[in-house]
């Protein structure tokens, strides 16, 4: 076994319990884990395994489970899959459950969590989002879900680490997407492929809590197994009103070894794209100026927050310009959605960011995402540029990859 | 994806799967019988399979490690191949519109593979890979470059390509989760080749064998012998038929019988 002799059988419960943050997220904030296709290999392997033997899950409070992707819509095998979902947390008691009720309307779920990455393992390829609280956490397929629930251990060797070090006063019209696309675009799609990034240096400390789960979310973009942010004063700050127990961070130390280190003056960074159809198929956007677009979308775990609409809102304000393209705007979460109708934008006499868009011509769609490959945003024909939310602003403003230096300056 | 590396459900319509392919093979020799082999002595090998041993029982009882410790590893893969670029990620395996299959259920497992790299630019790749109305496709082995199943965890992506008769895929390298979840489910080897670009040697339809105890992938096409590198460790837990059957073979979890 000497391929499988390095992966270590991990107890996960002790690396919840070290890395500290996601089980007092989950209790205390309702952060979630799953989706209905856990759900639907839980079900399998109830049904047809476990449940045959009366098995149970490894813990029901160590479980968090929360339908999502195919949610609300009248598809009836989609909703079948829910169903199948609701079913076994109930006959596994599932703590952490956050059923959809009403597929009619993703408002009238007030449980309804949306799309989030928060916990160690996860079936979900963006998963790694949640190495912005500086918690080991990666994408796994349904099979390996089945049996961390079943088992609490997962088969994981233990990766190598890349170290990012970004320095430098971040120019204000560059966001986090741009540099997670100057990274991609520098060790491409298979960079970090089964490897750990670590992000630190004087720009990752001064990101905000979002900027770091957009950096974070991206990993898997270069192949990553995860992505880390060291937890510091934002990271506990943001977590202040979220859980009331105790955790204890963990960080890279003095013995810690780095097979490769890549450093980047962020000041000296221009804002990017990824031209189709790879996100490591970097360019500047002031390079892309002659392509025409047909619609921009902000969206998506990787561009669906809300600093992501705040971002967009501050392009459109400064612009006062009407978008050319159709522009459709995705809060990723209920919170985000309300943020949007109601958090004041900055700078902008207290509108709030429905108002700006409105104004602007802009769509709130109940798809900025993260992958640009054929086919991943409707048409196999289709291409897709990835791009920061100003940048994606400014180009719905022009009908052209734009700059938004044309608009922020 | 669910649950198709549970044994169960999956390994019905794995067991359907397995005699389709088996008669699609001694078709794909049949059309060859005028080539000449190059060097293997051992060819030809009509694929056996642990997997073709009766499975739907597995259902009712045991997992499929419990019923088949005795059977033959399989050895050879052997057909014609599909060949594929670089970054092949896995909405061009399974658009994300087909998820909603569950394959657990047999006929839903059938159809993922039905849609297997239906995602494909057609400008790009003019043969489908599973010809239209048809539940599988004559392409046993893939043939692809660096980064195969980038992209998403999904798991219906080596489901979907096991589904419509894949054995093996040979790829200079594979994303994390892909590999993890072929080999988690058991559904297709993964393979990995010693030497970068022969898909660029290769072309869709070329007549293959993949030799896993030797380590080769044989194209008798064009008489050209690649090198892989040895599945290794992850070898045994494919053969088991993923991770549950084999985590019960080994002891790591209880098996069946004495939970």
């Amino acid at each position: 076994m000497r391929r499988w002799s390095e992966m270590a059988w991990r107890r996960m419960e002790s690396v919840w319990r070290k890395r500290g943050v996601c089980d007092k997220i989950e209790k205390g904030g309702g952060l979630r884990h799953g989706r209905e296709r856990d759900f639907a290999q839980s079900k399998l392997e109830t049904k047809q395994r476990f449940s045959r033997r009366r098995s149970k899950v490894w813990d029901r409070e160590k479980i968090v489970i929360i339908p999502d992707h195919y949610i609300f819509t009248s598809d009836e095998r989609a909703n079948r899959n829910v169903d199948i979902l609701r079913d076994f947390c109930t006959e596994q008691n599932i703590k952490y459950y956050y059923d959809i009720k009403d597929i009619g309307n993703f408002r009238a779920n007030p449980d309804y969590k949306g799309v989030c990455h928060i916990a160690l393992a996860q079936e979900d390829s963006h998963t790694c989002n949640a190495g912005a609280f500086g918690q080991f956490a990666s994408g796994i397929g349904n099979t390996d879900a089945g049996f961390v629930m079943g088992t609490g251990k997962i088969l994981l060797k233990v990766p190598p680490t890349m170290r990012f070090i970004l320095d430098g006063e971040m120019p204000k019209y560059l966001l986090a997407k741009d540099l997670i696309l100057q990274i991609i675009g520098e060790i491409t799609v298979a960079g970090a492929t089964y490897k750990s990034m670590e992000f630190v240096g004087s720009t990752v400390e001064s990101l905000n809590m979002e900027e770091r789960m957009t950096l974070c979310n991206m990993v898997v973009e270069a192949g990553g197994k995860n992505g880390v942010v060291p937890v510091d004063k934002t990271t506990l700050k943001y977590l202040e009103d979220k859980t009331t127990l105790t955790f204890e961070p963990v960080y890279s130390d003095d013995c810690a070894r780095f097979i490769q280190e890549y450093k980047f003056d962020v000041s000296k960074l221009e804002p990017l794209v990824a031209k189709p159809h790879s996100p490591d198929n970097r360019a500047l956007a002031r390079e892309c100026k002659d392509v025409k677009i047909d619609r921009v979308y902000i969206g998506s775990c990787t561009g669906g927050k809300t600093e992501d609409f705040l971002a967009a809102a501050k392009v459109f304000l400064a612009s006062g310009k009407k978008v050319k393209v159709p522009t459709f705007l995705v809060p990723a979460t209920q919170k985000v959605w309300m943020d949007i109708y109601g958090l004041p934008v900055p700078g902008s006499g207290g509108k709030t960011c429905s108002q700006i868009f409105e104004e602007a011509g802009c769509e709130v769609c109940v798809s900025t995402t993260n992958r640009n490959f054929p086919g991943r945003m409707g048409h196999k024909e289709g291409q897709v540029y990835l791009a920061s939310p100003y940048t994606a602003a400014a180009s719905a403003l022009t009908g052209y990859v734009t700059d938004p230096r044309e608009f922020l300056l | 994806m669910a649950a198709a590396a549970a044994a169960a459900a999956a390994a019905v319509a794995r067991a359907s799967k397995t005699s389709t392919y088996s008669q699609e093979t001694r078709s794909a020799l049949s059309s060859t019988s005028n080539l000449r082999f190059p060097s293997r002595p051992s060819f030809p090998i009509y694929p056996s399979f642990s997997r073709s041993t009766p499975e739907p029982l597995l259902l009712s009882t045991s997992p499929r490690a419990a019923v088949t410790p005795s059977s033959p590893s399989p050895t050879t893969f052997h057909g014609p191949c599909y060949v594929l670029g670089d970054n092949i990620d896995t909405d061009q395996i399974i658009p994300a519109e087909h998820l909603t299959l569950v394959p657990s259920k047999p006929d839903e497992y059938r159809k993922l593979g039905s849609f297997s790299l239906c995602g494909l630019p057609s400008a790009a790749y003019p043969v489908p890979f599973v010809p239209s109305g048809a539940a599988s496709t004559p392409f046993p082995v893939v043939i692809a470059g660096a980064n195969f199943g980038c992209g998403s965890s999904r798991e219906h992506a080596p489901v979907a390509l096991g589904a419509a008769g894949v054995r093996a895929v040979v790829a200079e390298y594979y994303a994390r989760i892909f590999f993890r979840n072929s080999v988690s489910t058991g559904e297709i080897f993964p393979l990995e080749s010693e030497e970068t670009g022969i898909w660029k040697e290769c072309t869709t339809g070329d007549i293959v064998t993949v030799d896993l105890d030797g380590s080769w992938l044989i194209n008798h096409t064009t008489g050209k012998e690649h090198r892989l590198k040895p599945i290794g460790d992850a070898g045994p837990v494919i053969e088991a038929g993923g991770i549950f059957a084999y985590a019960r073979k080994t002891g790591m979890i209880a098996s069946a019988s004495t939970a």
